[in-house]
């Protein structure tokens, strides 16, 4: 069918544009060094990969707990008129355009702490992953067969441990999955980041601190007039596709041994 | 729901007949002789845990609640300052603080219509074909790469955009366009590229995904039986897709576009990358524009002056408000399909 192919066309070129400029412009100084000043030839991207990998850890770790454990509300304790508000909340958040939610970090942490900060762009992104992983959590959940949490009460197991050791131990591949679901959506995220986290020339790991992110070097580069930066911001979108998809798939294949080691 | 059958908390435990057994269930509980089970304790970490998992489904809930607050309070002296004629008005000069929304309301709502005019046809195509008449050694991986696309960032899009797409059109596309529709009005003018139409068809690409996956789930409900009786009653393929599917369908499908319309009145960084990003609205869709979006995106960081900041951040409560009307009425056409009966009034 013609319409198959008119979408495949363009779909496929992206594809083979990113390949084609990504790897002809990475090399090793774009990996290990910081950004140079306009004109002069050679920097790199380094300082934005790691301040996206320490950004994203922060969100992770604001956003995972509270996903799944809204999750397992849902699942366990919310078959009510508050679960069900809940859940409709959780689906409302997901639809919030993403700058709408920078806004609101840069309100809630950025006019607070009175600069930008590595801290404000986390809370921007955990706020983007918390209902997708909430939602998928409790989906998760709901699958685990209902006889093995009435095996585990018939043992005398407490309802929380049962949830726990049991419930949510059956369920872990399926809710590690949302959760890098949630994490490849945030992982590419430009525009919480932009008045949040803001971007730096060079290498921060401090929480306070304005810090550098891939999404946002990328667009810098790319609106930049210089051919050398556009270069730069083909290989960092290449480096940044496969960061996301060499983070979950090492994520899945970890956790499917886990699961089998423990089985 | 058979949750019903769940044992209380309170009911009494039996107790285990061997104990160990039951602590073997957890690596932590194994090698401990305390019997890890005593009603006091166990209740007392229910109640702990509930009212945990609460706080993090309320935490859900407060998100939300924080998200209106905030937005509603600051964007209050731009509302003192224009009320209703913020949203009418057609100049945007943070020079003399004159404030008006109406060029990038006009520019996300063109934009994103201009999408899903691209889209739609071409992602309800993708999904009839994958349902209806793709070989089965296709399916597969044609759905993981359309899926596949929905991964990548609107900044990887807007990146392609911009050295691939904008070049594309205005050497060939635009001049196209101008002389043989130019007697429309919508194409005239000079073929830079960066324009509403860049933004449009940059647009329509990052939402064929979502549409035509939507669109495949729905298909795929709709009844075997549906389909043979319209074969049986003597109708070709295509009006046997066209009666018994996706009429059926129909409800649904149009929850899968609205749904790309939320997140095409959403998107930023692609659309801000090729729109030109000028607060003019012009008939011909090779003029730039800008979004509501793009603003935001471009001159939040930059905003000096309270009424500044809180127009813009008028603008955010204003696109924040228009996304969740479209996205509820979209969940509400998608779930009357997939669960074959009407949703409840809080879907």
């Amino acid at each position: 069918m013609l319409t198959v192919i008119l979408v495949l066309v363009p779909l496929f070129a992206i594809f083979a544009y990113l390949v084609y400029r990504g790897f002809g412009s990475i090399n090793w100084a774009f990996l290990t060094q910081t950004p140079k000043p306009v004109g002069e030839a050679g920097g790199g991207m380094a300082n934005a990969i790691v301040g996206s990998a320490f950004i994203l850890a922060l969100a992770s770790i604001l956003g995972v707990p509270v996903g799944v454990g809204a999750g397992i509300y849902l699942a366990e304790y919310g078959r009510n008129r508050f679960g069900d508000v809940i859940r409709f909340t959780a689906d409302v958040l997901n639809g919030v355009p993403s700058i709408v939610i920078g806004i609101v970090a840069y309100s809630i942490v950025v006019l607070t702490q009175k600069h930008f900060s590595a801290l404000a762009g986390g809370v921007a992104l955990a706020i983007m992953m918390i209902p997708t992983i909430t939602r998928t959590t409790e989906e998760m959940l709901l699958l685990v067969p209902q006889a093995l949490r009435e095996a585990a009460y018939g043992l005398g197991i407490p309802r929380w441990r049962t949830t726990l050791s049991i419930t949510l131990r059956t369920a872990t591949s399926g809710v590690i999955t949302g959760i890098m679901l949630a994490f490849a959506r945030v992982a590419g995220e430009t525009a919480p980041l932009l008045f949040t986290a803001f971007g730096n020339q060079f290498w921060n790991l401090k929480v306070n601190e304005p810090t550098a992110a891939l999404p946002l070097q990328i667009f810098t580069y790319a609106i930049s007039p210089y051919d050398e930066w556009h270069r730069q911001a083909w290989a960092g979108a290449l480096v940044l596709i496969i960061l996301i998809v060499t983070a979950v798939a090492a994520v899945r294949f970890a956790v499917r041994r886990g699961t089998f080691g423990a089985a | 729901m058979f949750f019903s059958a769940l044992p209380r908390p309170d009911m009494p435990v039996p107790q285990p007949v061997e104990a160990t057994k039951v602590s073997d269930l957890h690596p932590a509980g194994r090698g401990r002789n305390e019997p890890f089970l005593r009603g006091a304790r166990g209740e007392t970490g229910d109640r702990i845990f509930k009212v945990a998992m609460l706080l993090c489904g309320v935490a859900v809930l407060a998100t939300l609640v924080l998200i209106v607050y905030e937005l509603v309070l600051r964007s209050g002296p731009s509302w003192h300052a224009f009320g209703f004629k913020f949203f009418a008005g057609h100049d945007w000069d943070p020079v003399s603080e004159q404030f008006g929304a109406m060029p990038f309301i006009y520019g996300t709502l063109v934009s994103s219509l201009l999408a899903l005019l691209i889209a739609v046809p071409l992602s309800i195509g993708v999904a009839v074909f994958t349902t209806e008449m793709c070989p089965q050694a296709l399916r597969g991986p044609l759905s993981f790469f359309v899926e596949l696309l929905a991964a990548i960032p609107s900044v990887v899009y807007g990146l392609w955009a911009i050295f691939i797409l904008v070049p594309l059109l205005s050497s060939y596309v635009e001049p196209f366009l101008s002389r043989t529709l130019g007697w429309t009005g919508f194409f005239e003018g000079p073929p830079y590229g960066i324009s509403m139409l860049a933004a449009g068809i940059i647009l329509a690409i990052m939402i064929i995904p979502i549409i035509s996956s939507i669109t495949r789930e729905v298909l795929m409900v709709v009844p075997q039986h549906q389909r043979e009786a319209a074969l049986a009653l003597g109708a070709t393929r295509w009006e046997m897709i066209r009666v018994g599917v996706l009429r059926n369908a129909r409800a649904g499908i149009m929850g899968g576009i609205i749904l790309g319309l939320g997140r095409a009145l959403g998107e930023t960084m692609a659309v801000t990358m090729v729109i030109g990003n000028r607060p003019e609205i012009a008939k011909s869709l090779f003029a730039p524009g800008y979004t509501m979006a793009s603003v935001l995106a471009n001159e939040f960081s930059e905003a000096t002056g309270d009424v500044y900041l809180s127009a813009l951040i008028e603008i955010g409560l204003a696109l924040f408000l228009v996304t969740i009307v479209v996205n509820a009425l979209a969940r509400l056409l998608v779930w009357t399909v997939t669960r074959g009966q009407p949703s409840r009034a809080n879907a």
